[in-house]
């Protein structure tokens, strides 16, 4: 760990426990002042438990915690105006329309009605919702909410932004636009806490992930660092006309040190530790009457890191990430 | 001056999304005047709009401020806008004051409404205004804290009102208000003692006939140590379950 002097927010040694059961064990991480910080894990390992506690929505059961070089352990509220959290849900009010709901979350934070007057229309016309800012809230697309509800978390320009699953349940084009947004808001200096289960999107986003399962803090590094763990994995996908199920096991007694995994009749996915020569592969396909249509080299992602050092099923997370 | 800004929005917000909404203007004015009509009729002999008052007063503070606050809160709580105030700069001391100030001045409020159509049919010439004042506030104010206290124990809508009668009716006939304290049954008047109505109808009684039971001080010493008792439970209810 570095000078907690210098970090955004440092957590020591969290725990939270809920009567016998421990959702937070003893989780120990430093955010960087301007990073984006992603926190990822399967639902029900503990990430909204401690966005909860660093944001002051739940006291850890032990452990300390540190916001922009203030001890704020048991006294969280000190630290609560540098933050702008937005939540796993759009919590705004339904009955206000959008630019009463900005103003009335400036004026938590004490902003005055001429500075916040004015912060609403900015962030209106930055997150492009201008045109429905008289609507009422409950009238919004859930695209529209959640674009709503991240600019209600940073309207009091916060220096550090939790965000906990931002994306989901939206749909791609608004996904697309909030990871947009949230990279020049971090490109304008604010530190991004970032919760999320879709792998992609912390791919996307993050300069540092932390994996989380059951609880526990299994690996933080950076992005790069993450993916060159798996580098020296290598995936080509082939795909043929046909056939190609009948002919796994002749395969296999080809290329006795390759990994060959079907993922159709016509396709087939082919693990290795080195880089694989296609050619005599292909030959003998061919040789079998298959014809070979497509070669493709998959290159290792944050998904096989993860799958790698959780030791999580990829189906696990995929099924949760299509439940959400 | 941060959090002072924060209390008037809330208060302001509040006002507006449920207190001065038509279908609790309307009830705010009906409620009072049912309760008045309702004891003149149930009456055979002529009623002295004074003797009633009181009770109607306190009946109308009771029910202002009880139902709309622990409904408010508790669908703020449902639909997890209230986490967004818990997560404000502010203090949950004055956060919470914030809340139930709306229901205070709605309670107040509704409490003149059988004082403006009482000063029509009788003489309030002799009514002692400044304790009807205080008596008002301190009435509004500890039954906007029991309200609070009842958002808080409660998850869904519907418990916080079926929990508010649980509270408010035995309230209503144990406090003194229709029949006096001394008249109930022996094991009941001790009971009658440890409600905050009791000592708010008292001063209320005082104040419009002067016939009150307990000295004026008593009745305030005892309003204000409900009102500290109902808010400081709510706090620490509020802390320990939704900063769990």
């Amino acid at each position: 760990m570095g000078d907690t002097m210098d970090a955004a927010i440092a957590a020591k040694r969290l725990t939270k426990y809920f009567h016998d059961v421990c959702a937070v064990d003893e989780v120990s991480f430093e955010v960087r002042d301007g990073e984006v910080f992603g926190f990822l894990g399967p639902n029900g390992a503990g990430k909204t438990t401690t966005i909860n506690i660093l944001t002051g929505l739940a006291r850890p059961t032990s452990g300390s915690l540190c916001i922009l070089g203030q001890e704020v352990t048991g006294n969280i509220k000190r630290a609560q105006h540098w933050m702008g959290i937005v939540p796993d849900e759009s919590n705004l009010y339904p009955e206000l329309d959008g630019r009463e709901n900005l103003c009335f979350c400036a004026s938590l934070y004490g902003m005055r009605w001429r500075e916040r007057e004015a912060r609403a229309r900015e962030l209106l016309e930055q997150f492009g919702l201008t045109a429905v800012a008289r609507r009422h809230f409950g009238a919004y697309s859930k695209g529209m909410k959640r674009k709503l509800t991240i600019a209600a978390g940073i309207i009091h320009r916060p220096r550090i932004l939790f965000l906990d699953e931002p994306t989901t349940g939206i749909d791609v084009a608004s996904a697309r636009e909030i990871r947009r947004l949230l990279a020049e808001l971090n490109q304008a200096g604010t530190t991004i806490f970032l919760t999320t289960h879709y792998i992609e999107e912390a791919e996307r986003l993050c300069h540092r992930i932390a994996f989380l399962v059951d609880g526990r803090l299994v690996r933080v590094d950076t992005l790069g660092n993450l993916v060159r763990a798996v580098q020296d994995k290598h995936t080509v996908e082939l795909s043929a006309s046909g056939g190609l199920g009948e002919m796994r096991s002749l395969l296999r007694d080809a290329f006795p040190n390759e990994h060959f995994e079907e993922i159709s009749d016509t396709r087939v996915l082919v693990r290795t530790d080195h880089p694989l020569p296609l050619a005599p592969l292909i030959r003998l396909l061919e040789q079998h009457g298959i014809q070979v249509t497509e070669a493709r080299v998959i290159r290792p992602s944050l998904e096989d890191v993860f799958v790698q050092i959780t030791g999580l099923e990829l189906a696990r997370m995929k099924n949760e990430s299509s439940r959400s | 001056m941060t959090g002072w800004i924060a209390y008037y929005s809330i208060l302001r917000k509040d006002m507006r999304s449920y207190y001065l909404k038509p279908p609790n203007i309307s009830w705010g004015l009906i409620f009072p005047l049912a309760w008045t009509l309702m004891f003149f009729v149930r009456s055979e002999t002529d009623v002295d709009v004074r003797t009633l008052l009181p009770g109607v007063m306190a009946l109308s503070i009771l029910f202002g401020t009880t139902s709309m606050l622990a409904v408010t809160v508790t669908f703020e709580k449902r639909g997890r806008s209230f986490e967004r105030l818990l997560l404000a700069p502010i203090s949950l001391e004055l956060l919470m004051w914030a809340k139930t100030s709306g229901a205070v001045f709605f309670g107040a409020v509704n409490a003149f409404v059988p004082v403006v159509l009482a000063a029509f049919l009788a003489d309030l010439s002799g009514v002692i205004w400044w304790q009807l004042v205080l008596a008002v506030i301190l009435v509004a104010v500890s039954s906007a804290f029991l309200g609070l206290l009842i958002a808080v124990c409660v998850k869904e809508v519907f418990e916080a009102q079926t929990f508010s009668n649980f509270f408010r009716f035995p309230m209503v006939f144990l406090c003194g208000l229709f029949f006096p304290i001394d008249q109930l049954p022996g094991l009941l008047q001790p009971l009658a003692y440890l409600l905050p109505l009791t000592y708010g109808a008292d001063l209320l009684h005082e104040a419009v006939q002067s016939s009150g039971r307990f000295p004026v001080a008593v009745n305030l010493a005892a309003l204000v140590t409900f009102c500290v008792l109902l808010f400081w439970v709510s706090l620490h209810r509020i802390r320990q379950s939704w900063i769990g």
